[in-house]
């Protein structure tokens, strides 16, 4: 444990000199902030609390940015230690490969919470400031904010198996930008075609759900939609929010950090100094 | 008494490459042993293999006790790589504290440790503002880490100045004196000459030469080259009671081999006064090591 605190102090010092954590900080509060004073417009009328209709917007947000600064931050993990050679000397230190990885997400997810913790939370004050009965909104909020650190951790998995399997900066950079585009835009796209092309047969009563469970961006916002019952204000693959309940939800919310960590050792383990 | 490094028959093949052939060697605690050989001479090959970074092809490897790379050893071995880097955002404090917390050591040694290499007024900047000898600086500090009772030093005095190359050895020998094994590689003979207890030259993957620099000396039996200063008008005479000799701008030139050696000393201490002067050159540094590393495995 303290081999892992050590690393996750480390990491933590480089990516508050490296910038990173003012970057994450200043990119959720700006993009939360302009959510919550522009996206409660079309919310009149439809009787929903306030903070409500903010946390699905923020949950359409969440589900681009979270996963794009986990992306950012993990891509250099392994490649960049590869890169700069300071590998081989922290691999002859009495400390497991995992302990390593385990060390650098711990420090990353501290960042992650940091920068969400701060984005929802101004939104959530500009909000109450605007409509009182926000409270009702709070359960969501909540939700939404420990699912993106989780959203977070199984990105930043994602990121140091990219990083372990590329073991170059900029091979690592670039399978991280395709795994995000994969993942969050052109994965919902195939799916919304398929369902199109598939005219409500088979795909779309069974596989489809399936299919947005099995990825970790969809399933985090299944979750919240279903969870908070703000789904009737989003629209897209959203509305698939009703028919999944939420304990299916959760599941792969909770999973994926475990499993994207996992893989990311396995590859950690193949890479040879 | 039990050594602190055992290597018995090891080999390493890359694909078809072989790095490493039947390499043998055993190291006592206390021992400073150098590893000679040119680039590609399988050195770091040797040394990754000691520290568990990479396996073994066939042999067997024993590092205090323990296999190489398990956590007993690694906890025990201590290792500067050729070029140490580090991450350039930390303090050469910072990385320090964090080497040794992973060594389950006091982070407070930090500066200590950074005093005893000199680089004690550094310690708060950031390491990608350090030299290339500043930062191999930080990498011996911490190899000093814990006590280690193995260090495994690759190139560990390239990119110091003579001075710090000096003071470099010079923790060296405390370290083996309080018992800990040195094994350290370098491209030359000059820079590990009266600091090693012991000098092993690879070749092409193979142990070419293994003893102390007299033993080395020794088998190499080099050819002794020697220069007479006559007195003025004895040249031509002199030269005719030693065949072999040239005459080069007024000093003769001549070498022998190790065994005919004081038989020329006697003779030329026959010419009396007709010698002004003796000056004896013996094989250099360099020459030794040439002829062992040249010489391809056999």
């Amino acid at each position: 444990m303290t081999r892992i605190l050590a690393t996750a102090d480390g990491e933590f010092r480089i990516a508050l000199r490296n910038r990173w954590v003012a970057i994450a900080l200043v990119l959720m509060a700006v993009f939360s902030l302009v959510l919550s004073l522009a996206g409660s417009a079309p919310s009149g009328g439809l009787g929903a609390d306030r903070l409500s209709v903010t946390v699905a917007s923020l949950t359409s947000l969440a589900v681009y940015l979270v996963p794009l600064l986990a992306l950012l931050m993990s891509f250099d993990a392994v490649a960049g230690e590869v890169e700069r050679g300071t590998l081989p000397l922290l691999l002859t230190y009495p400390v497991s490969r995992a302990e390593v990885l385990l060390g650098k997400c711990l420090a990353h997810v501290a960042i992650l919470a940091l920068a969400v913790a701060s984005g929802y939370g101004l939104a959530a004050a500009v909000t109450f400031a605007f409509d009182d009965r926000s409270v009702a909104g709070l359960p969501a909020l909540w939700r939404l904010g420990w699912s993106s650190v989780a959203l977070g951790a199984t990105f930043l998995g994602a990121g140091y198996a990219v990083s372990a399997l590329a073991r170059r900066p900029s091979g690592a950079a670039g399978m991280a930008v395709g795994l995000w585009l994969g993942l969050v835009v052109l994965y919902d796209l195939a799916l919304l075609a398929a369902v199109v092309a598939d005219n409500g047969g088979w795909f779309t009563t069974e596989a489809f759900p399936v299919a947005l469970l099995a990825n970790p961006a969809d399933a985090f916002r299944l979750f919240n939609l279903a969870a908070s019952g703000a789904s009737g204000v989003s629209a897209g693959v959203g509305g698939a929010a009703s028919v999944i309940p939420v304990w299916q939800s959760v599941l792969p919310v909770l999973l994926w950090p475990v499993a994207a960590m996992s893989l990311a050792v396995l590859a950690f383990r193949r890479v040879s100094p | 008494m039990t050594s602190t490094l055992t290597i018995s028959r090891l080999t390493k093949r890359f694909e078809d490459v072989a790095a490493l052939t039947d390499v043998s060697v055993s190291v006592a605690a206390g021992e400073r042993v150098a590893l000679l050989g040119h680039n590609g001479a399988g050195k770091s090959t040797m040394m990754k293999i000691i520290l568990g970074l990479i396996p073994a092809s066939e042999g067997r490897v024993e590092v205090c006790g323990a296999a190489p790379g398990s956590r007993e050893a690694r906890r025990q071995v201590a290792y500067l790589p050729e070029n140490a880097a580090f991450h350039p955002a930390l303090t050469g404090e910072e990385q320090l504290r964090l080497y040794l917390r992973l060594r389950g050591e006091n982070p407070r040694q930090a500066l200590p440790l950074l005093e005893r290499v000199g680089l004690h007024a550094a310690a708060k900047r950031r390491i990608g503002t350090y030299s290339k000898g500043m930062r191999q600086r930080v990498g011996l500090a911490q190899a000093l880490i814990g006590h280690p009772r193995l260090l495994v030093l690759d190139e560990p005095t390239s990119g110091l100045d003579p001075v710090s190359r000096r003071d470099f050895y010079a923790l060296l020998d405390a370290l083996a004196a309080d018992g800990a094994s040195i094994l350290l590689s370098s491209h030359a003979l000059t820079e590990v000459e009266a600091r090693t207890d012991r000098i092993l030259i690879l070749s092409e993957g193979r142990k070419v030469a293994e003893g102390s620099l007299a033993d080395l000396r020794r088998s190499a039996d080099l050819p002794v080259a020697l220069n007479v200063t006559p007195r003025n008008g004895y040249a031509s005479e002199i030269a005719a009671s030693l065949p072999g000799a040239i005459e080069v701008g007024g000093l003769l030139h001549l070498t022998c081999s190790q065994s005919e050696k004081l038989a020329v000393f006697g003779r030329i201490a026959g010419l009396g006064t007709k010698v002004a002067d003796l000056e004896v050159l013996p094989p250099s540094l360099e020459d030794i090591y040439s002829h062992f590393s040249g010489r391809h495995g056999q």
